[in-house]
């Protein structure tokens, strides 16, 4: 069985929405990634955002490109298109489809693998045309699908599971958006749900570009180096005749603290981040302050989390282009083709 | 002081004209065409230039060709020399008996010149110098002045000139009446201190008919344009680069709501070839019409993608102007050298539609309909252009377009049909030809959605790495291309006026030289039936035109002969059958090396072999 398939069941007494659907109707297949993954916690604040949005899961278009990341599509919003399109290029296919139809709603799945190193350019293009779209890169510092190798945002110092030392700059993709005028950007924690599901739902409602950032941790390239329990750990002692990879799940990390506080989250590995949940009075219209406050905080080795800008008056690309409200998808011959009348006159122009 | 006697021509000669680039000559040199197209005389120009922007070498090349032969035909009758670096060769390139035109302001050492051609000095400097005095338009109008020389010498109509500056400089009387002024000052300048006519006539001819003139990265962009494309994306390349630019103009000019001001049409410069493939996949996915325009370096930047678009099976269109490679090659040299590259473009077994038009009004054509076959297939097509014919203008038939044309939108399977309970399997080859149905993006609250991804997935679009459905999804792959077969333009053939065992198979921009070459060949004793292949897939009848023959040359623009290779390796044909006609130094083939290298094998083939003639 290569895929699972979740059953239609129904609860009656489940919770609707103003549009009569339950949870249920936003949810996708059974995720194949590691227990305790924090994909799989973003994957539920999709969910749960979408659900309170009240939005028709159908006019989704969720598009990603490769990675333990980019498969998370398949595991939300079951009755949408999704695309798991190529390595580092979901932006490029995300805007052709918006530019397309221009009537659906557009998110965006991506790692930091995919994002900040073979796609970092897509990344900055399609947030500098200002795509409406919502980016959210599931950023774990390492590459989960290909085993573990750094990313370009994995903090310059840190140990890789094979304790290789990370001896690159880390690239700060939160910092990058504000730079290329992303009109709504955000830093969360997967386990962070009272904060992300509120950001996503946002950044969907929001006209033009939106990034989210959000810090998810991988179990199975950052578990403790000595645990008994470890991946490594697992396989050295395992006397099977074929070496599978064995990952041991974890409970998946959560936290819930207040505005303005600082909160240490230990991941798997037993490093440890310190994040920053920005004050209630925090003014995020302003993109330079958002910019020092980011750098001031970074420099004290905290990550900064919330809302940290937006532009509630942003234009996006079509508005950018003067594009037709229809959607040029629907546009057919009788109104798309100039026709032999005018062909005829442009003949006559080239003699 | 000529030994040999001047060439004497009317209406069938070549003038080349030797740049500075950046010196504003193209348009110039441009108009000297078009004046003699309007006599009524065909041309066909060309274009040979630097891959550089200013300051280095550029011809431009007229043949006049009552005949209408508008293949290269090589050797320069007539030559401009305006660059003073690359005299030597200039003058060297001369037919014998031909003619040099060149600015005799400062005085050229004899050495300089040949005794079997004819020198015509008008000191264009002087002229000039004398007339202006800012330094811009002393660059400028010296090109009008030398073309205002040249009509006297070849006796051209000096009203049919200015109709055209009329033309070119409509509503801006000031620069129109200093461009016929110029013109004047040269042409009476020949008339009173040269002997005018020279053996180079035009003469007012009926040959032109209803052709137009037209380069074909602009059909192409047009048939964009009337196929329906809504989305652009593009990375600037030479020699593609003019598609999209001429897709943005002619949207500019047709694709805008009279109501409300606004396009109906979305084009992007995308930050390189691997954004604008992806967002044409993006859009195609959505069910957008989309292309985009490239060269050989960008189509390998785009293989990834264009494998997703053959597995994933999502509609796509490419453009592909090519130019000599690999690699960066002579990027403004002509070469049909990237059939290999994209028919079988990306990893794994793949297979690609690839559309070889072999003028502009077949580029318009084609690019009209390679949508409808992007949209049919549900694949990339790529249309087959190169330099030669993209940034060339070329005489051509009319483009002609039939208003009852709907668009050809494939199998999309709506919310009425999923309404109606037809069974919904994204890979299911419901009709047998290969060809499965797809819905777009928010068709169906409920019905209708699936997952495209480049991995391997079952009838249902439902992922999955087992054997045999990866296996059932590649064979109907297959049978898609086949179905491919009878939908693409078919091989055109044309036979000898008597029977032959010897065929010639060519495509593309190569058509006007082997036009002519056929010709040639007649006159040295070869009979050659013909097959143009318009299409890949090959089409059974390229089967069955290789049956019927001995031998047949592949006449091709590149070195290994690629189109050769294709044949032999999709049709399991004895590859010493098919023999490599080859031209691959970046400039367009011309009918006198087909003829030369055809006839010289079929003269060797017909030595009679020394033991047939002893018994
Ligand atoms: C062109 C290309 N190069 C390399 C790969 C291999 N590859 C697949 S996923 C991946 C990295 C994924 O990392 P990330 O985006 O961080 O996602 P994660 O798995 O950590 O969620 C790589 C390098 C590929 N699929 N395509
Ligand atoms: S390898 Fe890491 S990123 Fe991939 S599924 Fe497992 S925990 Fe998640």
């Amino acid at each position: 069985m290569t895929y699972i398939a979740k059953p239609k069941f129904h609860h009656p007494g489940l919770k609707k929405n103003a549009l009569g659907y339950t949870h249920r109707d936003y949810e996708g297949k059974i995720s194949t990634l590691c227990a305790g993954c924090g994909h799989d916690s973003i994957t539920a604040s999709i969910i749960e955002a979408c659900y309170e949005l009240s939005i028709e899961p159908h006019r989704v278009a969720k598009i990603s490109g490769i990675g333990c990341s980019s498969k998370t599509p398949d595991y939300f919003l079951g009755n949408s298109h999704g695309f798991n399109s190529v390595h580092g290029r979901m932006p490029s296919v995300l805007t052709g489809a918006n530019l397309a139809n221009r009537d659906l709603i557009y998110l965006g799945v991506s790692g930091d693998g995919d994002s900040a190193s073979i796609g970092f350019g897509q990344f900055a293009h399609s947030i500098r045309r200002g795509v409406n779209m919502t980016y959210i890169v599931e950023n774990n510092g390492v590459y989960g699908l290909t085993k573990g190798q750094f990313s370009a945002t994995a903090d310059r110092g840190s140990k890789s599971k094979k304790g290789v030392t990370n001896t690159d700059n880390a690239i700060d993709l939160v910092a990058i958006a504000l730079q290329l005028g992303a009109t709504f950007i955000a830093r969360s924690f997967s386990g962070d749900k009272s904060q992300l599901v509120p950001l996503i739902a946002a950044a969907i409602g929001h006209k033009g570009a939106s990034f989210i950032d959000v810090i998810s941790p991988c179990i199975a390239f950052n578990n403790h180096a000595g645990s008994t329990k470890s991946f490594d750990y697992v396989r050295e002692h395992n006397d099977a005749v074929n070496r599978l990879d064995v990952l041991v799940g974890r409970d998946p990390i959560a936290v819930d603290y207040a505005p303005g506080t600082v909160q240490v989250v230990e991941q798997h590995d037993g490093s440890k981040i310190a994040l920053r949940k920005i004050d209630a009075d925090y003014d995020p219209h302003d993109r330079l302050g958002a910019q020092t406050f980011l750098a001031r905080h970074a420099a004290k080795g905290q990550i900064v989390t919330g809302l940290l800008y937006v532009d509630p008056d942003a234009e996006d690309l079509h508005e950018h282009l003067n594009t037709v409200e229809t959607p040029l998808n629907s546009l057919e011959a009788d109104t798309l083709c100039p026709g032999s009348a005018v062909l005829d006159k442009i003949n006559a122009s080239l003699r | 002081m000529s030994d040999k006697k001047p060439i004497s021509s009317v209406n069938d000669f070549v003038v080349r004209f030797a740049n500075v680039n950046g010196s504003g000559s193209a348009s110039a040199n441009e108009m000297f065409a078009r004046a003699i197209l309007r006599h009524g005389v065909p041309v066909s120009p060309r274009n040979i230039f630097p891959s550089n922007i200013q300051g280095l070498p550029t011809w431009y090349e007229v043949r006049v060709t009552e005949d209408g032969h508008l293949g290269a035909r090589g050797g320069v009758d007539m030559m401009v020399a305006m660059n003073p670096q690359t005299w030597d060769k200039d003058v060297a390139g001369i037919e014998p008996g031909g003619y040099l035109f060149y600015d005799s302001t400062k005085p050229m050492p004899s050495a300089k010149f040949r005794d079997d051609i004819t020198v015509i000095g008008v000191p264009l400097t002087a002229i000039t110098n004398s007339t202006y005095t800012d330094p811009r338009q002393r660059q400028l109008f010296k090109n009008i002045i030398y073309l205002g020389a040249l009509s006297a010498l070849l006796e051209m109509d000096p009203k049919l000139i200015e109709q055209l500056i009329g033309e070119q400089y409509k509503g801006k009387e000031k620069l129109l009446s200093s461009n016929v002024h110029a013109l004047h000052l040269g042409r009476d300048w020949a008339l009173q201190n040269l002997k005018c006519p020279i053996g180079l006539r035009v003469r007012k001819s009926d040959k032109v008919g209803d052709r137009i003139f037209i380069e074909g990265n602009s059909a192409a962009a047009l048939g964009a344009v009337y196929g329906g494309a809504t989305v652009c994306a593009w990375y600037p390349i030479t020699p593609s680069s003019s598609v999209a630019e001429a897709f943005t103009a002619h949207c500019k000019k047709y694709r805008h709501d009279p109501e409300t001001g606004k396009a109906k049409y979305a084009i992007v410069q995308g930050e390189d070839e691997l954004a604008s493939i992806g967002i044409v996949i993006g859009a195609s996915w959505n069910g957008a019409r989309a292309f985009t325009a490239t060269s050989g370096p960008g189509i390998s930047l785009m293989t990834e993608f264009i494998g997703l678009s053959y597995f994933a099976e999502i509609p796509a269109v490419i453009m592909n102007i090519q130019r000599a490679g690999p690699s960066t090659g002579m990027p403004t040299r002509t070469q049909q050298c990237d059939i290999i590259a994209c028919a079988y473009a990306s990893h794994g077994d793949t297979k690609h539609v690839l559309l070889f038009p072999e003028d502009p009004a077949e580029a318009f054509e084609f690019a009209a309909a390679a949508f409808d076959l992007a949209e049919r297939l549900q694949t990339t097509i790529f249309l087959m252009l190169d330099l030669d014919i993209g940034m060339n203008h070329r005489l051509c038939r009319p483009l002609k377009w039939d208003d009852a044309k709907q668009y050809d939108r494939g199998k999309v399977m709506t919310a009425e049909m999923l309404e109606e309970g037809r069974d919904f399997g994204r890979y299911l080859d419901v009709d047998g030809d290969g060809i499965p149905y797809r819905t777009y993006p928010g068709t169906h609250p409920t019905k209708g959605s699936y997952f495209t991804r480049g991995t391997s997935r079952d009838r249902y679009a439902r992922y999955s790495e087992e054997g045999s459905v990866y296996a059932d999804n590649m064979q109907r792959l297959v049978r898609k291309f086949e179905t491919a077969q009878d939908l693409v333009p078919r091989p055109l053939q044309a036979n000898a006026e008597r029977p032959t065992k010897y065929g010639v198979i060519y495509f593309g921009s190569t058509s006007p030289a082997m036009d002519e070459a056929i010709g040639l060949l007649e006159a040295r004793g070869h009979q050659l039936d013909r097959l143009r292949i318009r299409a890949f897939p090959f089409h059974s009848s390229v089967a069955s035109f290789l049956a019927e023959h001995d031998f047949v040359y592949v006449v091709e623009q590149n070195r290994d002969s690629q189109l050769r290779q294709l044949i032999v390796n999709e049709n399991g044909i004895d590859p010493v059958r098919l023999v490599p006609i080859v031209h691959y130094d970046g400039t367009p083939i011309t009918a006198r090396f087909i003829a030369k290298a055809i006839g010289d094998h079929q003269d060797h083939l017909k030595v009679t072999p020394l033991r047939k003639a002893v018994s």
